[in-house]
């Protein structure tokens, strides 16, 4: 171990710094919690692929280079210089929906391109700096935060809990219906310091209440093709009998680095469709974690990653059936391009007791070219004998029978190609139940793909 | 109509002579004579293996099937140059014994998609969505559909019957010149086949043609033939008139093997 330089240094001397100074006004809770995911981070140090989760995914990419905190205390930032933000034109293309938005550049606020954070019935969707400040955000924070992320497992979540200071907060109340997706975006200027590029460590918080409905688009995007990272934490609350859908769109810059967990809990009834479209990034790591706590749930986890170039990305997912009557339904399709690959793991827990349990996983992986690779791992851990458990997953290039029946339709064979190969995409986007939001991811993926 | 000795023979849409074909090495079709004019109906029948499947699927174009000597001429060309896409173009359709799932698209989608290949090709303007759909209305009647298997995907979780309706739709819906059908009338209960009978039927004209392969003559009482083939060990055994499918039906399908070893 000596040999090996110890990659958490740096980190672990920037919390101090940020501990010192921008972050001490936190309230005392906030303040523990950092102080205990830095320890943590430390602990951990950053994953090697001699770890099970990590076997298929190298970070050294990340590990190797210095990262520098985007918004270090005194930096000047959006908030404090309107001077390099972005035009809201380029927010506006990068919407998908024209409801309400939340828009933080390199990972802090900025309320000039954002709207107002008070919506009907109560609801919230602002920042998350903002809601600590005020009491009842401050309670419903606490109650919250970092209760649902397994940050003590993750040393990614650690140090985003670490550097915990801003991201979206939406608060939906109880039986509270929002008419239009929320919008929130994350863009990366790509600009990078003298020391080196900038690291962002976003930290989201949704929070659907009993009865309530909403839907959340959650898209992260670059204004540059410059290097950065960002390690972001979304934690999602979905009340009894709450409607939620969460899209989350990644189309980060192509130089750029991607890690972040969404950790989804459900109370009883609730319906949540959590939807991943990936598209960006060199080297992406997406760590879904969703517990179904109450009875009567459902999950529907909804996923496309369509890579090309050198691109790698890893979805791991866990579903938790912690209790009886859930249904969860999972579908991950990946097109994968050139040199790309694509990784995915679907990891199913079904707790004893969680009877009459509904799952299903299937994961298509669809090769354009030889040198494309997919790995595709189900592991079910299944502690109750009532249940309804199925996973399936393929790895190939376009079908030869499904190219021929085309063909033998009039279809060229490059249409023909080009139509089997957009299915992919399709199947994962028919499963979105917002219309608007679809049509522009649609349009998003079919502009990939030609 | 007129009397079928008066009538005149429609010109040569198909002629294949002398074919052979092998699938993995393994010669399937030994040596095929066939000639289909305008306006005939053929039914090709004979026992499990004797190769009708595969000479429906030469005759679209399946690239597993290797052609190892005869010919084959659509309206006077090269059928086996043309690659499959230009024989669907030219008129040439198989509603597949086994129609294939596609993931994702929806019928509607599909089946617009090979309208407007075809009409690009024959240099008529393409069909937009709208107009697409107002022109299927009356071609999903027919079949007893309603438009909700347009938004489904293509064949995907289509019931067996499903499948064949959706080929028959296609038929329709592409109006070729030449139509093969491979067996679609397998697993079908009697309304659905009925309803495809009726709806081929309908396709009928002195102009176009129709090549039935089948196993059973539960589809012929429905359509009736021009001519009954019967196929064994990759050969044209027997050819005649519908008279010859019944009597298939009751001596089975041996006494021509024999023959075919004979000969």
């Amino acid at each position: 171990m000596t040999d090996v330089p110890d990659r958490t240094a740096p980190y672990v001397a920037d919390f101090e710094a940020f501990a010192r100074n921008g972050a001490s006004g936190a309230p005392d809770w906030l303040k523990e919690l950092r102080e205990g995911a830095i320890g943590r981070f430390a602990e951990l140090g950053f994953p090697t692929m001699k770890q099970e989760e990590w076997r298929f995914t190298s970070v050294a990419p990340i590990a190797d280079q210095r990262f520098i905190l985007a918004h270090a205390p005194g930096s000047p930032g959006p908030s404090g210089t309107p001077v390099g933000l972005p035009a809201p034109s380029d927010i506006e293309r990068l919407c998908l929906g024209a409801g309400p938005r939340v828009v933080f550049v390199d990972g802090r606020h900025a309320p000039t391109l954002s709207t107002p954070a008070d919506l009907v019935g109560g609801a919230r969707a602002g920042s998350l700096a903002a809601a600590l400040r005020t009491d009842a955000g401050g309670e419903l924070a606490r109650a919250h935060l970092a209760r649902h992320a397994r940050w003590r497992d993750s040393a990614f979540a650690a140090l985003n809990t670490a550097f915990l200071a801003d991201g979206a907060f939406v608060h939906v109340p109880a039986d509270v219906t929002l008419e239009r997706p929320l919008e929130v975006v994350f863009v990366s200027t790509g600009r990078a310091r003298s020391e080196g590029p900038l690291v962002s460590h976003p930290r989201s918080l949704i929070v659907v209440e009993r009865g309530a409905r909403a839907a959340v688009v959650e898209t992260y995007a670059a204004l540059s093709d410059g290097v950065y990272w960002t390690n972001a934490v979304t934690e999602v609350v979905v009340g009894a009998g709450a409607w939620a859908e969460l899209y989350r769109v990644q189309r980060e810059g192509p130089h750029s680095f991607q890690v972040a967990t969404t950790h989804s809990r459900q109370d009883r009834d609730s319906y949540l469709g959590l939807h991943v479209v990936t598209l960006g990034a060199a080297l992406a790591r997406h760590d879904i974690d969703a517990v179904l706590d109450g009875a009567g749930a459902e999950l529907i986890l909804n996923g496309l990653y369509l890579l090309g170039g050198a691109q790698h990305a890893d979805h791991h997912t866990v579903i938790d059936h912690a209790q009886p009557h859930c249904a969860s339904h999972e579908f991950f399709n990946g097109v994968l391009a050139e040199r790309s690959h694509g990784v995915f793991t679907g990891r199913i827990i079904v707790r004893p007791g969680a009877q009459r349990t509904d799952s299903k996983q299937t994961n298509n992986n669809l090769l354009l070219s030889t040198e494309a690779r997919a790995d595709s791992q189900p592991q079910l851990e299944i502690y109750a004998d009532d249940v309804k458990c199925t996973h399936g997953s393929t790895v190939g290039p376009i079908d030869q029978m499904q190219l021929y029946y085309l063909r033998s339709r009039g279809l060229t064979p490059e249409a023909a190609r080009s139509i089997l190969t957009y299915g992919f995409g399709a199947e994962i986007l028919d499963r979105m139940r917002h219309p608007v939001v679809r049509d522009r991811l649609d349009r998003l993926v079919r502009e990939r793909l030609a | 109509m007129t009397g079928k000795g008066k009538r005149e023979r429609g010109k040569v849409l198909l002629e294949v002579r002398d074919l052979h074909a092998s699938v993995e090495g393994r010669e399937i079709l030994r040596g095929i004579d066939l000639t289909v004019r305008a306006g005939e109906v053929h039914a090709i029948m004979g026992p499990n293996g004797s190769g009708k499947s595969t000479l429906a699927q030469v005759l679209a174009g399946h690239p597993a099937y290797t052609v190892t000597a005869g010919r084959v001429l659509y309206e006077g060309h090269d059928l086996l140059g043309m690659a499959p896409e230009a024989r669907a173009r030219e008129g040439v359709f198989l509603a597949f014994q086994y129609p294939v799932a596609i993931r994702g698209i929806t019928n509607a989608y599909f089946l617009r998609s090979a309208v407007n290949a075809i009409r690009k090709h024959k240099g008529v303007e393409e069909l937009g969505p709208v107009e697409f759909m107002d022109a299927l209305e009356e071609k999903l009647k027919a079949i007893g559909w309603d438009s909700s298997y347009l938004s489904r995907p293509v064949n995907e979780g289509f019931s067996g019957g499903e499948k064949k309706r959706n080929e028959i739709l296609q038929l329709a819906v592409l109006d070729p010149k030449l139509a093969i059908l491979d067996e679609t009338d397998s697993g079908l209960d009697i309304d659905a086949l009925k309803t495809v009978a009726q709806t081929v039927d309908k396709l009928r004209r002195p102009d176009n043609a129709t090549v039935l392969v089948t196993h059973y003559d539960r589809i012929l009482t429905h359509i009736e033939p021009d001519v009954v083939h019967v196929l064994a060990g990759g050969r044209i055994v027997k050819s005649g008139g519908k008279e010859l499918a019944r009597e298939l039906e009751e001596k089975g399908y041996d006494w021509l093997r024999e023959e075919a070893v004979v000969t």
